[in-house]
């Protein structure tokens, strides 16, 4: 009976240690497959050292819904709804300055403004991202080719540019469209909306303007990746800069920035309004 | 009889097993983190000795005295304006060949400027490739630093892309478009912005090209930001060393 109780107490001992010793060792090799170096991932974007597979990269093939074909997307509906896209975010902290500051923040900072000063214009506003998230390139636009009669805005942060000027991008150029089914690829969602992208950017440059001295009179163009697959009025407004001594600096700048943006949509809404019943297309 | 003597010797079995196993978990615990480290480091070598396999494989091309010297333009950032670009007139003696030229102009632009205020593409960028399809587009490969290095944002990755569409225009007319490549790789931006999946616009009435219509951002004109340009001679620009 003793003996009994004896091996009963080593075996419960035995099997604590046991327990233990799995709990530990599986808490080290979670850590170490946690931390495990992602060398091996491969990068983003297909292979392309073959020249014919850099010249055929890029299609996707896929289209955008129906709701985005240019012809039907605004004409019912009237500029109701503004999609603003605080960039980067998550693991893309973005343009960062010396002081620590992070494009990432200060964007979210400035949609913040941004988002007051347009639904005191009126407008209904959806946001990309509400916090530290990094939504992809595509998921962002999906946002906005899921409304219809939106405008889309995208916040940008430089790493250049005169400390307290703010520039308006519209994308570049893109090659005409060719379906006839009333679908926009999607790779090419900005195409056709590319006229009305530089009526709302050149509005917005210029309330932006009259406000921070320096800044350029027009919108700029620039083959900025994520106005590319929106199938909206698309613009892209980046704020000198992040290199600022003193976050205090941006944040001064964060009132004149909303306002600006929220005027200058509102002066488009007419513009928008009128080119609606002929279509979209610019 | 037995039971007694055997007892006491399983006890110890199991003693020294338990202990091997205490021993064993805490000689992984030590061990694991220093073989990660071990394959980190290992990776990052690996990495570094393809680069530089590369580099080696494709030494800039030199300059042959012996070629005619031209009057090239390079664009880099404007004296008076650092959000546009300024050619800058430089004589060089360049070969005739599209490949060698488009070399020749794109090592020196890489190579930047005397004020280096002025450069638009990081000064640890490489040309690791450069060839050109029949249809007269070409495809420049670069090294990594050309989209890590470079400073975040539309204008800045912007210009860096004229300062290279904008040179080739310039000194190489047989070129129509440029595709971008890092590293061997097709990205999607050149760091978060500017969009590298399509080509770019080299001569201004080159239209994207017809096997990839989807693509074909024309940056030539549209994203132009040009100035009179300043004409220096060769003698008097020293070029910073890389």
């Amino acid at each position: 009976m003793l003996l009994d109780v004896e091996n009963s107490r080593r075996l419960r001992f035995l099997a604590a240690v046991g327990i233990g010793s799995l709990v530990v060792g599986g808490a080290v090799m979670a850590f170490a497959l946690e931390t495990f170096p992602q060398t091996q991932q491969a990068p983003p974007g297909a292979a392309t050292l073959p020249p014919a597979s850099a010249a055929t990269a890029g299609q996707s093939g896929t289209q955008a819904p129906a709701g985005s074909a240019p012809g039907s997307q605004p004409a019912q509906s009237g500029l109701n709804i503004v999609v603003l896209d605080p960039a980067h975010g998550g693991t893309d902290p973005g343009a960062r300055g010396t002081g620590g500051i992070q494009e990432s923040e200060i964007t979210l900072e400035f949609a913040t403004g941004v988002r007051r000063a347009l639904e005191q214009q009126g407008f209904q506003v959806v946001g990309t991202r509400q916090g530290n998230e990094n939504p992809s390139f595509d998921d962002r636009s999906a946002m906005a080719n899921a409304q219809r009669g939106s405008v889309f805005i995208t916040l940008h942060i430089a790493s250049t540019g005169i400390p307290g000027t703010v520039r308006v991008y519209v994308n570049s150029d893109l090659p005409p469209l060719t379906a006839a089914n009333g679908f926009i690829p999607w790779d090419l969602a900005q195409a056709p909306f590319l006229g009305l992208s530089r009526k709302l950017g050149d509005l917005v440059q210029g309330m932006l303007t009259h406000q921070f001295k320096g800044s350029p009179d027009i919108a700029q163009t620039a083959a900025i990746r994520q106005l590319r697959t929106t199938a909206a009025p698309a613009i892209a407004v980046e704020v000198s800069s992040v290199v600022v001594n003193d976050r205090a600096d941006l944040d001064h700048m964060v009132p004149g920035v909303a306002g600006a943006i929220a005027r200058g949509v509102a002066a488009f809404k007419p513009v928008y309004a009128i080119a609606a019943p002929s279509g979209a297309m610019p | 009889m037995t039971e007694p003597a055997t007892a006491p010797a399983r006890g110890r079995w199991k003693f020294w097993l338990t202990t091997l196993l205490v021993f064993a978990v805490i000689g992984a615990a030590i061990f694991v983190p220093i073989l990660r480290k071990r394959m980190k480091r290992a990776a990052q070598l690996q990495q570094q000795s393809e680069e530089q396999a590369r580099r080696e494989l494709i030494q800039p091309v030199p300059m042959n005295p012996s070629d005619p010297r031209v009057k090239a333009e390079l664009f880099w950032l404007s004296d008076a304006d650092s959000s546009m670009l300024a050619p800058v007139v430089v004589e060089l003696p360049l070969s005739s060949d599209p490949v060698l030229r488009s070399k020749q102009v794109l090592n020196t632009l890489l190579a930047g400027p005397v004020d280096v205020e002025l450069r638009t593409l990081p000064p640890d960028a490489v040309l690791l490739a450069f060839y050109i399809l029949p249809d007269g587009t070409a495809i420049a490969d670069f090294s990594e630093a050309l989209a890590t290095s470079i400073p975040s944002g539309i204008q800045s990755e912007q210009l860096a892309v004229d300062s290279l569409t904008h040179t080739l225009e310039a000194n190489v007319p047989q070129l129509k478009r440029l595709k971008i490549l890092i590293h061997g790789q097709e990205v999607e931006t050149l760091a978060g912005h500017v969009d590298l999946t399509g080509t770019f616009a080299v001569n201004a009435d080159a239209g994207p090209s017809p096997a990839n219509p989807a693509t074909g951002p024309a940056v030539g004109k549209t994203g132009a930001f040009l100035v009179p340009p300043l004409t220096l001679s060769f003698s008097t620009v020293k070029l910073a060393e890389r």
